[in-house]
């Protein structure tokens, strides 16, 4: 009798299994969520320390045009002005964006309007393909072919934003196009069909119709792309010369906060204000990221509403 | 003008747009393949790099590039994996699940330079690896992790409920299901998955130039005890990878035949980016017809 009883009361090896099970899944998790909280907090630690331990104003960093921290600037002050990169970054950010939406739109409309069948085979497989290509292959391509064509064609040394902006360009077509053509497929066909019967065009139905009902979509798909420009790093720092000063014109050397951190981190020494100038840089990098990243969930909550009204 | 010479005319802008794309996306292909092919040999891809000379190869960096790629995979694939199985299986749908698929997301949309740096400041830093192989393979994990997650998840969210409500009606409990059915199921997608982001892994730079570092010791491919820091197995030594060798040729410019060595470097890149989609898609078909028995 107590045999039995004991046997009933214990748990069975089922449900130790499922317990180990549930925790060691639930471990692997937490260990993901800790990892992000850890990178929050290892960089601003660092970026902070410019603010609280050098005593740097926080509104002279952001609008300061002289970079050369261990020195002291016409104001007396350490010269840590961020202005010239964060101008840089949002300049061939939005540039890039700007050039590549109305191709990325117009080939997705071609791959899921026009053509759908050429679309599947060449289209589709080709832009899926460039999206994985190395963006250090983007930047040796823009320092063999970008920068000799913007040198001889608008003068300067061709380095400068303009290079910066082409080889952006190309380097998110692919991630715009496919997520456009994704949103554009997505959108039910007999929207298509109920406007081809009241006797529209097909360019009407796509312009008055298609394209309206995906416009959530390919904003999400350019602000994707804008994300990937903000945060690039090395494509941008072989082609746009590096030099921190305010952009005057477009092929004037000029810098990113990308580049001015792959160049610098290695060479300044831990602790020091120009380290911490630099993390300051890779705070403000993180926090644009975030800031792309919530634009991107707006628009989605925006897109299901209207969809659902 | 009426309504049919306009759709005419946006039908021509629309082919024009999409001609124009398809030629810069196949010039790109192309240029990369015409200047580089022709420097693959195999000496090239054999020989170490020379820093001041012509005619070094990429033999250090490409076995690198392979070693960081198999070691960041065999560190997150375990970690995604539990990951993806919490989240498609265990987890409520609450606002803390949200929150947590918020924060995956926030991770996979982090620039990766930023990953790099965190890696230099937490893994060479503060855990006192150094510029090594192993620093470099967390960074990448760190990199790998979301997508991973995310592919997992998905893969396993396809699997049609009828397969857990049997496991259950075997008596068999949730986790074994999960292990035993669901996974092996989703098997060919988990591989897919797996495979492209290796494509990504094996093309990341700015994660690894202040983890893995930007230089490439000589190896001795006869020693290969682990613990001897010559040894190629050896995880604490600095380990340059392809794409960093690429980026550092160019901005450091000592190198007399950088041009070369970059344009066959690229070359060798692209090909084993190809070759890792065409592995995925092949793998993935390969496998379903194998476990599905059709």
């Amino acid at each position: 009798m107590d045999k039995i009883r004991a046997s009933l009361l214990k748990k069975s090896i089922a449900s130790k299994i499922e317990r180990r099970g549930k925790i060691i899944s639930l471990t692997c998790l937490a260990l993901i969520i800790l990892v992000v909280f850890l990178i929050f907090y290892f960089v601003a630690s660092r970026g902070l320390a410019t603010f609280f331990q050098n005593h740097i104003n926080f509104w002279q960093f952001l609008s300061g045009t002289q970079w050369n921290p261990g020195t002291t600037g016409t104001n007396g002050q350490p010269a840590v002005g961020a202005l010239p990169m964060i101008v840089g970054s949002f300049l061939i950010t939005i540039l890039s964006a700007i050039v590549a939406t109305p191709f990325a739109i117009g080939t997705a409309v071609f791959m899921t309007e026009i053509s759908p069948r050429r679309g599947a085979q060449i289209l589709r497989p080709v832009t899926e393909l460039l999206v994985g290509i190395p963006s250090v292959v983007y930047g040796f391509i823009g320092l063999q072919v970008v920068v000799p064509f913007v040198r001889n064609t608008f003068g300067g040394s061709g380095y400068g934003i303009l290079s910066g902006t082409f080889v952006l360009f190309v380097m998110i077509l692919p991630t715009v196009t496919s997520m456009s053509a994704d949103a554009l497929n997505a959108v039910p066909r007999y929207y298509r069909e109920a406007s081809l019967a009241l006797g529209a065009t097909r360019w009407q139905t796509i312009y008055k119709v298609v394209l309206r009902a995906a416009i959530p979509g390919m904003l999400t798909a350019i602000v994707f792309g804008m994300a990937r420009a903000f945060g690039e790093a090395l494509a941008v720092q072989m082609v746009i010369g590096n030099a921190t000063l305010l952009p005057q014109n477009l092929v004037s050397p000029a810098s990113t906060l990308t580049s001015i951190l792959t160049m610098g981190i290695g060479n300044t020494v831990m602790g020091s204000l120009q380290n911490n100038a630099l993390w300051s840089l890779a705070m403000i990098l993180l926090l644009m990221s975030l800031v792309f990243n919530m634009v991107i969930r707006y628009i989605g909550r925006k897109g299901k509403l209207n969809n659902e009204r | 003008m009426n309504a049919k010479r306009i759709d005419k005319i946006a039908t021509g802008v629309l082919y024009a747009i999409a001609a124009f794309v398809v030629i810069i996306l196949v010039a790109l292909l192309g240029y990369i393949l015409v200047q580089g092919v022709p420097e693959i040999s195999w000496h090239f891809l054999t020989s170490p790099a020379l820093s001041f000379e012509a005619g070094g190869g990429i033999g250090i960096q490409l076995f690198n590039s392979f070693y960081l790629l198999f070691l960041a995979l065999l560190i997150s694939l375990p970690i995604s994996l539990g990951a993806g199985i919490y989240l498609n299986e265990y987890a409520p749908q609450n606002t803390l699940t949200g929150l947590i698929r918020t924060t995956i997301e926030i991770l996979s949309s982090l620039p990766s330079v930023v990953v790099g740096l965190f890696g230099y400041l937490f893994f060479v830093v503060q855990f006192k690896l150094g510029f090594s192989i192993l620093s470099g393979a967390f960074a990448l994990t760190v990199f790998n992790l979301p997508i991973l997650t995310r592919s997992i998840e998905e893969a396993l969210a396809n699997i049609s409920n009828d397969q857990r409500e049997a496991g259950y009606a075997l008596g068999l409990s949730r986790w074994e299901t999960v292990t035993k059915i669901v996974v092996p199921a989703a098997l060919p997608s988990i591989i897919t998955g797996i495979v492209l982001s290796a494509g990504r892994i094996f093309g990341e730079a700015a994660a690894l130039i202040y983890t893995a570092g930007q230089s490439a010791p000589a190896l001795n491919f006869h020693d290969w005890n682990p613990f001897n820091i010559s040894s190629p197995l050896s995880p604490m030594r600095p380990a340059e990878t392809l794409a960093v060798h690429i980026w550092k040729i160019n901005s450091e410019g000592i190198m007399p035949d950088a041009k070369a060595v970059s344009a066959g470097a690229s070359a060798v890149l692209i090909i084993a980016v190809l070759l890792f989609n065409f592995l995925a898609r092949w793998l993935g078909k390969r496998l379903y017809k194998h476990l599905t028995a059709e």
